[in-house]
Order: structure tokens, then C-alpha cells, then sequence
């Protein structure tokens, strides 16, 4: 059944190649794929959605596939929301809507296949496979200094998956499994010693995919100039595969993690404030919303500090849960505001902020969602970022006892002066794009506001954040349940 | 009781809130009903909740966790809760009426009255709320109601500019706010009030200093939602909302919030009678009395010299403020309950006088464009007249009177600089309202806006006599007691306090009238130490250059840094490292991105593949 998810977006995207209609096709397969990924909320512990093929004998490979835990439907609801939104957004250029929508439905089929794998092969390999379309579509369809964005972001990513491969490639050998599934991979052990030197590769490799300070400065301009529903899904889903790979990964190596707690806690701090301050002096929305999501990243990595100090998911429950909701949250909250920039672009024919003003008169709908986008973005309560920032504040000081703070407790409180740069720099930004006296350069008396139809698209993110920072408990009753208990393994041998 | 009943109070303004969002706004005139129907309702509930003499516990899990005790979201009414819904309904009921009136002509009436429904619903919320985290929650909303209503007119770059002012100065508080929320959870392992109480009876070991400091921190959420010094400067720029707004919301309720969670949270430290001090350690008390203290001093003195009617409020508010932080600081929160309560009446009753006088005088704010309004508008005039006598604590018939005394009793038995001080701002006040007082409604029009002023309608001048009323019987024992948050009743003496608030008001007054009986302009404007007042002691300016020089010259150094040398120099020389060879592979295949990246994918495969075979 997972197979099918995976499949609906790469038939469909290869149907497009051999000339099929590409925005039916396309709009039709991602909201198949919506349907099923929300219905799979309700069946996904019950085995029917695993798959399991030995594809190699010797090393033992499998196309496993199927929910691992709570934590993969999570991701697998965000991929197909955002894939769904990202088909619906955005303008293809005339006469190029074979690649346009391919490649889009490829990067949505990449994500969801790497969230479904349950062997580390796979995993890894659908992230590369996402990644392909991704530097494509920036490199020629992007907007802007497209060619040096998509250089730099495909220099960066493969070397970070290079280096992320030699650390999965001496996980395996370290740990003596005979396979590369997860399960038997979490059963086995590794040395300690050996341990340190895997999780350097890892926070390094996985680090550089998720923007980690000081390897972000691909990711704002990849986003400024990649079409819309790129950037929506890359920075929105994509970006999340590094952080679901650490977490996942995160048992079998973390006595070895604690070598590198004080460097992860430096460097999430400079995404955090160091970014944060970069992203106070942006003049483009989108490049101030480029910054803003390497920025939160560090909110992420705090929780995961949490978690390497605290030694297991046990000794810190918090941690993975406030992860897992903040990542969910981070995704949609950045699509959302992606999308809506793009809109702001095709309306006034800029995103400078110097150059817009005043917005929100002409088009209210436009303006409201947005700005409910930047309040999730900056963790206001009743939206799903607030639910996860407050869960990794907690998890920050899970264990304290009020005597000296730890090193984690002071990130925690130096992670929480971030919140006060975000309401900065997006009120700033939103303040300057959709209030004050209208710019008549800009048209923006006569932008016209989406009509109800066009903010379907927006709407349905919108309630997305509302629903999680509303009842947030929506999200973490998927992660109580226990990994499912085995998988039905139909070998097949080659 | 139900159980559902309390949870209506939350329900019916977010209903309305939600409902005038999604579609009744298209009628502005049902917006605005629908949205003063569920003021009026929830009033009732508040009324009927207030009569039903037990509390009330009611909560569903919002956060659980295996492992994690969870957060609830609760509603927890007691006396406490009950007498501020009281406050905030009652308040908020009648500025919906007022507003009715005040914005008929707005364009924009339906997304006020969205606004309104919004805040009484973030504001229900933090009164009734169980526990920090979701104190925290609505706090925040509350901060977000407050910037909508604010920016009301945000096309006005004035109104846009002080709402995000005033969300981004509490947000500093709020910064201070979820720490103290995080030590506190660490020290006593408790969110929710009712386990705070169990701790404080019987205490683990815990480092004091730590508390003390957490205290403090918590209170830094207070000094951000209640306007204290340094975290003043949005206040008074707020007044950009329109006037009803800053009745409700920047005078009555939001404001007094600060108070409130204060007087809830060491409510919580005490139980059954404790002393507070024996948990609370001196220097924290010390802090927030001084915070308190200055605050007043600070802010009555900027009153002195202002001259837009809103801003004369909003200032003598801040020093209003300044006194129930004082009285919590003096660990004495039932005094400073008691004032927000008798505060929160005579103070809407103020602000919405002055709206009242707005409307009138076709929008002008100034009060030396006003004068003569005494006979063009009696009702304002006796209403507003009312208002300024319970402000200054007029002996025995005004209920600020009896709240005042308590404060400075508290600050008498305590710490007499800080009794120099209450009574000095006790002046101050007298004479600052009475300055308000003389130039706006005695004497002669000076304006063509002010000669044509007509008095205003039912929908305005009958909240302005019911809250004259509420300022003048709130503060009697009788009425306190059934009816406000918090009251201790204290038998009153004639003393040093009651002497200084007498001599305050009568020389309050006697300068007044000697300055401004028939003053045309202000004698003291730009003289002295006068011009510091007027200018706000140049704070605004000085945390302008602050942002200015500070964090945007820190914004652009590290934003230059970060181009120049993590992506230019240290990881920049990777790319360029990796960009020969890409060239190299360029040279080899097609040239371009698009061979390029087929050829990373299928390189990338190859030499997975390899490596895992020959391993």
C-alpha cells in the first residue's frame, strides 16, 4: 500500500513526460495522494501499508517500505499537504508544464519515499531522488540569479550527501547487521569510540541538508530564486528529511552524540541568532523568508540537544514529540508563506520591501493569510509552530532542578531571545508589505485579492496550522503508538 | 453547575469572533450585534457564575505525553477569577455599546467588532486559565487582539508602526515571561496553579535564589502586558487605537492583566493564609515594588505635561499600573486587585468620556483646541467630572479612594521611600486631572470643533453614567465584597496615609486652579524640567536609537559577515573547490545544469552501489 504512494506522483510524472496532460494529471495525482496519505492516519499501524522486497542479496537490501512509526505519518501527512498545495501554486511558464509539473510531482514522490522507506538504502536514495528535480527546476525555471542559486545548492547538497553517505555506509559496517532495514539496524550496537566519529558524520551530513550554521548559505538564495512550488517543497518537506534521519538514526549512536553536544549547541545557536540577526537585514520577503526557515532550524536542533543529553526518548520524553510537531509545523507554515510571497510577486511584480506598502486594502484575503502565516511562523499560540516551539522550550529544561543551569537550559533561554528576532524581522515585513499608505508604483490599490477559489491552496495549509495549534494532542496521539511490531517480510530473493 | 457553562465564556466570543471572519462581515451592522450580543451574554454568565458561590473546575487534556505530566487546558473559577470576569465583561459589555455608537461610520466596523470578540476571548482566557502554559496561550492572543486593535487603521503609518510597537515590546516580556514559566516548572515541577498551591504547602528543598529570580522573570511577563518601566514606551503609542479600544483594552483589562497573573500566581504560593514572604525571598518583592514604584513616579510626571486627551490617560493608566505593581511587590496583592478593580471602572469611564468628547469635537484630541464643554455636553461633563474625582481618591465618596488607601497603607508599614513616593504621584494625579479638567470643560471653546460639540447619544452617555456609578460604589465595603477578584477588608484609620492622600488632593487641586482656571496655553510648557515631562524624558528617542544603532548596525555586521566570510571565504572556497570540478565534469559532458545533474544522480547510484558491493 505505502508503494502506492509513491508511485501515484512517479506514474503520473512519467504519464506528463510521454505527453499527457501535465496540470490534470498532476493536480489530480496529488490530490489522489492527499486523500490517501490523511487516510493512512487511520489504518497505518495496522500492517496493511508495509511492503518489504529484497532487492540485493549480498549486502541485504530491501524496497521496505511502510510506516515505521508515528513519526514517518507524520511526515507523510506534511509531504502530501504540501505536495497537494505546491501543484495547485505558483505560475508555469508557457510551454514548459512537462517539466514544470514533473519534476514537481518527482520531488513530492522522492520525500515520500524516503519517509516511507524502512530500509536505510532506500531512505537515502529517495532524497536523492528529490534532489534532482529540485536543482533542475531552480537552474532553469527559477527566477533571479538562478544559475548561481542552483550551483550552489547542488554543490552543497551532494557534498552533504556524500558525506552523510560515508557515515550510513559505516553505521552499517560498524554495527555488523545483516541488513540494512531500520529494525535490524536498531536492534544492533556499536562501540562507543566508533559511535563519536559516525554522529560527526551525520551532524555534518544531515547538518549541511538542513541548512545547519555554518552550512546554510545555500539555502536562501536557492529558495529566493526556485519556482514557488520548489521552494515550497524543499524547504518545506525535503529539508525535514535530515532531521527525520537523525532522530531515526539517533539510538544507535547516542553515546557517541554526547562527544559533539557543545558543538551541535554552538552551531544551532548560530542558526538561531546569527542567522537571526541576517535575516533582521534582509530588504526581500523572499529572502528574509529563505533566512527565517534556516533560522528556525535551530529550534529543531534544540530539541535534539535535549534529546543527546539526555541520553534516550525516555529520559527526555519531550524532545522527539516537540521535534517531530515542530517540523510538521515549520512545513507548512513555510510553504504557506512561500506560496503567498510568490502571489505577491505575480501581483505587484516585486518582493522588495521597500517597494510594497499597503496591501491589505486592496486585498484583505491575501493579507490575512499571510499574516497568518508569519504569526505561526513567529510561535504565536492557537498555531501549530506554538505548539512545538513550547514543547522544545519544555524539553530544554525537562530535568532541571533549579539548581545552575546546564548548557542546554541556557541555549534553551538564548533559543527563546530568537523569538523575540522573529517577531522582529515578520512584523517588519508585514508590516511594510500590507499596511501604511498604499505605493502607486506598485499598483497595490488595484492588486486584485484571491478569489475564493484561488485560496484553496493557502486555506487548506491555514487550517492545517490552526487544527495542530489548536488541539496539538491531533498530532501527538500519533506518536504514542509503538513502532509497529514486525514486518511482514515477503522474501523475494534475487 | 454544568460543566459546560464556564466553557461558554471562552465559546461564545470566539464563536462570534470566528463567525463575523468567515462571513457575516460582508453586513457590517449584524457583525456588530452579534458580536455586543455575546458581550452581553457572557456578561450574564459572569453575573450568574459570580452569584453561584463555589468554584468551579473544569479542563480537557491539550498536550499529553507518555512520561510528561501534559498540559491541560482548564478553567479554574474561583473568587478571584470570577470577580476579574466581572471586571472584563462588565467593562467589555459596555464598551461594546459605546462602540456601537463611536464606530457607526467606520468602514471597517465589522473587523473591529471581529477584534473585540477576539480580545474577550484571549482575555477570558487568561482569567480563567488553570495554568501557566495556557496563561501564556492567551496572553499572547491577548497581545495579538491588542495589535489588531491598535492597528485598526493601519493605514495610517502612525496606527501600523504603534501596534507593532506594542506587540514587539511585550514580546521582550514575554521573553522573561516563559523563562520564569520553565525555572519555575524546573524548581517545583508544577504549570498549573492548584499544583503550585500543593507545593508551596509542603515545599521540596529548592534553592531560594532560584525562586526569586524565576519570580522575577515571570514578572518581566507582567511588566510587558502591564506597561511597567522600562517596557512603558507602547502605552501610550497604543493610543492610536480607536478611543473604545483603549478603554477596554488599554486601561481596563488588558493592562491590568500583569496585575492579575501576578496576584494569581503568588495567590498560588500562599495557601490557606501562608505568609507570602516565607517563599517569596526579599529581593524579589523589592525589585517589582521598586519597578512599581518608579513606574508612577515616572509616568505621572510625563502626564503633567501632556495635551492630547488620550495620552494624558494613557500616562496616568501607566502610573495607575505603577500602584498595583507596587502593592504586589509589597507582597500585598489584594491591595493591588482591589485598585484594578475600582481602577478598571472609573478609568473606562475616563477614556470613554474622552471618546465621547472625540466624537464630539469632530476628532480633536487636543484639550487646548477644547473648553467650554461643560455646558455643551452636561452628561460628559458630570460623568467625566466623576471619573477625575475617583482617579484622585477623593475622600469617602469615590472608590479610589478606599483602593488607594490600602496601597499606601501597605507602603507606610513597609517602606516609607515608597510611601513618599505614592503620595507625591497622589499629588501629581490630583493635578494633572484637574489640569485635563479645567482646560477642556471649564472656561471658553477655543475651537470651531469644540464651539460646535453636541452632546452625545443614549448608546455613549449610558455606559458613561453606569460607570460613573460602579466609580463611585465599587470601593464600599459592602459592594467590594461581593464583587471584587480580591478584597481584604481593613478597618480604616485616621493616619499618616490618610493625611498625605487629603493633602494631596487639596494641593493637587489648588495648583491646578491657580495654573490653569483661565489658562489660554500652558505657562509651564518648555520651562525647565517641564520640557523633560513633555518629552517623555526622551525615552521614546533614545530606544529609537537603540534599535537604530543597536540591533540594525548588529543586523547588517552579521549579515555582512555571513556573506563575506562563511559564504564567501570558508565554505565559498569549498563550492569553488567543487565548482572546478564540476567544470571539469562540464568539459567532459554537455556543459550544462541539466546534464549535470542526470549525471550526479547516476554518479551518485553508481557509487553507492559500488561501495556497498565491495564492502
Amino acid at each position: 500500500m505505502s508503494l502506492i504512494l509513491i508511485l501515484i506522483p512517479i506514474l503520473a510524472a512519467v504519464a506528463i513526460l510521454m505527453g499527457g496532460k501535465a496540470k490534470s494529471l498532476a493536480t489530480g495525482a496529488a490530490a489522489l495522494n492527499l486523500i490517501l496519505g490523511l487516510g493512512s492516519v487511520f489504518s497505518w499501524n495496522h500492517g496493511v501499508w508495509d511492503l518489504s522486497l529484497q532487492v540485493l542479496s549480498k549486502p541485504s537490501i530491501h524496497l521496505a517500505l511502510g510506516f515505521y512509526d508515528g513519526m514517518s505519518v507524520i511526515m507523510v501527512i506534511l509531504s502530501v499537504l504540501v505536495l497537494f498545495t505546491a501543484v495547485m501554486s505558483g505560475k508555469c511558464p508557457e510551454g514548459r508544464e512537462k517539466l514544470w509539473y514533473s519534476s514537481i510531482l518527482l520531488i513530492g514522490a522522492g520525500a515520500l519515499g524516503a519517509f516511507l522507506s524502512t530500509d536505510l538504502f532506500f531512505f537515502y536514495a529517495f532524497h536523492e531522488l528529490a534532489l534532482i528535480p529540485t536543482f533542475l527546476m531552480i537552474g532553469m525555471l527559477g527566477s533571479g540569479e538562478r544559475k548561481e542559486a542552483a550551483w550552489k545548492i547542488t554543490i552543497y547538497l551532494s557534498l552533504g550527501s556524500i558525506i552523510l553517505l560515508a557515515g550510513l555506509i559505516w553505521l552499517v559496517a560498524a554495527s555488523g547487521s545483516e541488513t540494512w532495514l531500520f529494525k535490524d539496524l536498531l536492534a544492533s550496537s556499536i562501540d562507543a569510540e566508533t559511535q563519536s566519529g559516525i554522529a560527526a558524520l551525520l551532524i555534518i551530513g544531515f547538518g549541511i541538508l538542513i541548512s545547519l550554521f555554518p552550512f546554510h548559505s545555500w539555502a536562501a538564495p536557492a529558495y529566493a530564486s526556485a519556482p514557488a512550488p520548489v521552494a515550497m517543497l524543499h524547504a518545506g518537506v525535503l529539508k525535514k528529511f535530515g532531521l527525520y534521519g537523525l532522530i531515526r538514526l539517533y539510538p544507535m549512536v547516542s553515546i557517541g552524540m554526547q562527544d559533539w553536544l557543545g558543538w551541535l549547541i554552538v552551531l544551532l545557536l548560530g542558526n538561531i541568532l546569527w542567522v537571526g540577526f541576517v535575516t533582521i537585514n534582509q530588504k526581500r520577503l523572499d529572502m528574509m523568508l529563505g533566512n527565517s526557515s534556516v533560522m528556525h532550524m535551530g529550534y529543531i536542533f534544540l530539541a535534539f540537544a535535549a534529546l543527546v543529553q539526555a541520553g534516550s526518548s525516555e529520559a527526555n520524553p519531550l524532545a522527539i514529540p516537540a521535534a517531530v510537531v515542530l517540523m510538521f509545523a515549520h512545513g507548512i507554515s513555510i510553504a504557506l508563506l512561500f506560496m503567498l510571497t510568490d502571489t505577491i510577486r505575480r501581483k505587484t511584480g516585486t518582493v522588495e520591501l521597500a517597494e510594497l506598502g499597503g496591501l491589505a486594502k486592496a486585498a484583505p484575503r491575501l493579507a490575512f493569510l499571510f499574516g497568518l502565516g508569519a504569526m505561526a511562523s513567529i510561535g504565536l499560540p492557537g498555531l501549530a509552530n506554538f505548539s512545538g516551539e513550547v514543547l522544545v522550550f519544555l524539553s530544554g529544561f525537562n530535568g532541571y532542578t533549579g539548581n545552575g543551569l546546564g548548557c542546554v537550559q541556557i541555549a534553551t533561554i538564548l533559543a527563546l531571545w530568537g523569538v523575540v528576532i522573529s517577531a522582529v524581522y515578520m512584523l517588519r515585513a508585514y508590516r511594510q508589505t500590507f499596511q501604511g499608505p498604499s505605493v502607486a508604483h506598485t499598483n497595490s490599490d488595484h492588486v486584485k485579492d484571491f478569489g475564493p477559489f484561488c485560496q484553496i491552496p493557502a486555506a487548506i495549509l491555514a487550517i492545517a496550522l490552526l487544527v495542530v495549534g489548536i488541539y496539538p494532542n491531533s498530532l501527538l496521539h500519533l506518536l504514542k503508538k509503538e513502532p509497529a511490531p514486525s514486518l511482514e517480510t515477503e522474501q523475494a530473493s534475487n | 453547575m454544568d460543566s459546560f457553562v464556564p466553557w461558554l465564556l471562552l465559546a461564545l466570543p470566539l464563536l462570534s469572533a470566528v463567525a463575523i471572519h468567515l462571513g457575516l462581515k460582508r453586513n457590517q451592522a449584524i457583525s456588530a450585534i452579534v458580536s455586543t450580543a455575546s458581550a452581553a451574554l457572557t456578561l450574564i454568565l459572569a453575573i450568574v457564575l459570580l452569584l453561584h458561590k463555589e468554584d468551579v473546575h473544569v479542563a480537557f487534556n491539550w498536550i499529553s505525553i507518555g512520561g510528561f505530566a501534559g498540559i491541560k487546558i482548564g478553567l479554574d473559577l474561583d473568587q478571584l477569577a470570577k470577580g476579574m470576569m466581572l471586571v472584563v465583561t462588565g467593562v467589555g459589555f459596555l464598551v461594546h455599546l459605546f462602540s456601537l455608537a463611536y464606530m457607526k461610520d467606520d468602514s471597517a466596523k465589522a473587523r473591529y467588532f471581529c477584534g473585540l470578540s477576539l480580545f474577550m476571548f484571549s482575555m477570558t482566557g487568561i482569567v480563567l486559565a488553570s495554568n501557566f502554559i495556557m496563561m501564556f496561550v492567551f496572553w499572547e492572543l491577548v497581545g495579538l487582539s491588542s495589535y489588531l486593535l491598535i492597528g485598526h487603521w493601519y493605514e495610517k503609518d502612525s496606527a501600523a508602526d504603534a501596534a507593532k510597537k506594542a506587540f514587539l515590546t511585550n514580546r521582550i516580556g514575554d521573553f522573561g515571561f516563559m523563562i520564569g514559566i520553565l525555572m519555575l516548572w524546573g524548581i517545583t515541577g508544577h504549570f498549573t496553579f492548584s499544583g503550585l498551591e500543593g507545593w508551596a504547602a509542603a515545599p521540596t528543598t529548592f534553592c531560594a535564589t532560584c525562586l526569586g529570580i524565576a519570580v522575577l522573570c515571570i514578572f518581566a511577563g507582567a511588566m510587558g502586558k502591564s506597561a511597567q518601566a522600562p517596557l512603558h514606551v507602547w502605552l501610550p503609542d497604543a493610543m492610536e487605537g480607536p478611543t473604545p479600544v483603549s478603554a477596554l483594552i488599554h486601561a481596563a483589562t488588558m493592562v491590568a492583566a500583569g496585575v492579575y497573573m501576578m496576584a494569581r500566581f503568588f495567590g498560588a504560593l500562599t495557601p490557606d493564609g501562608a505568609e507570602l514572604s516565607a517563599l517569596v525571598p526579599v529581593f524579589s518583592g523589592q525589585t517589582i515594588a521598586w519597578v512599581g514604584g518608579i513606574t508612577s513616579l515616572l509616568a505621572a510626571l510625563m502626564a503633567t505635561q501632556q495635551d492630547d486627551i488620550k495620552k494624558i490617560l494613557a500616562y496616568s493608566t501607566l502610573s495607575q499600573l505603577g500602584y498595583m505593581v507596587m502593592a504586589i511587590g509589597l507582597l500585598n496583592p489584594e491591595a493591588g486587585m482591589f485598585h484594578l478593580f475600582t481602577h478598571a471602572w472609573f478609568k473606562a469611564l475616563l477614556f470613554l468620556g474622552s471618546g465621547a468628547v472625540i466624537f464630539a469635537c469632530h476628532h480633536e484630541q487636543n484639550i487646548w483646541k477644547m473648553g467650554g464643554l461643560k455646558k455643551t455636553m452636561p452628561i460628559t461633563f458630570i460623568t467625566f467630572g466623576i471619573g477625575t474625582l475617583a482617579l484622585c481618591g477623593f475622600p469617602f465618596i469615590t472608590s479610589g479612594f478606599w483602593s488607594k488607601e490600602q496601597i499606601l497603607e501597605a507602603a507606610l508599614n513597609k517602606n516609607t521611600a515608597l510611601f513618599v513616593i505614592a503620595a507625591f504621584v497622589a499629588f501629581l494625579t490630583t493635578f494633572y486631572m484637574f489640569r485635563l479638567f479645567f482646560i477642556a470643560f471649564l472656561g471658553k471653546s477655543r475651537s470651531d470643533n469644540a464651539d460646535h460639540a453636541k452632546e452625545v447619544g443614549p448608546l455613549m452617555y449610558v455606559p458613561l453614567i453606569i460607570l460613573a456609578i460602579l466609580a463611585l460604589i465599587s470601593g464600599f465595603q459592602p459592594v467590594a465584597q461581593s464583587i471584587a477578584p480580591a478584597y481584604h477588608h481593613e478597618g480604616f484609620h485616621m493616619g499618616w496615609a490618610f493625611g498625605a492622600s487629603i493633602l494631596a488632593v487639596v494641593l493637587g487641586f489648588g495648583l491646578a486652579f491657580k495654573l490653569y482656571k483661565d489658562a489660554a496655553e500652558d505657562p509651564l510648557a518648555e520651562k525647565g524640567i517641564f520640557k523633560l515631562f513633555r518629552n517623555k524624558f526622551y525615552l521614546d528617542e533614545a530606544y529609537a536609537k537603540v534599535v537604530g544603532y543597536g540591533q540594525d548596525t548588529v543586523a547588517a555586521f552579521v549579515h555582512f559577515f555571513d556573506e563575506l566570510i562563511i559564504s564567501g571565504f570558508l565554505v565559498g572556497g569549498f563550492s569553488r573547490a567543487a565548482g572546478g570540478i564540476g567544470r571539469l565534469f562540464g568539459r567532459l559532458q554537455s556543459g550544462n545544469l541539466q546534464g549535470y545533474a542526470v549525471l550526479f544522480g547516476l554518479g551518485v547510484l553508481l557509487i553507492i552501489y559500488l561501495t556497498v558491493f565491495v564492502s
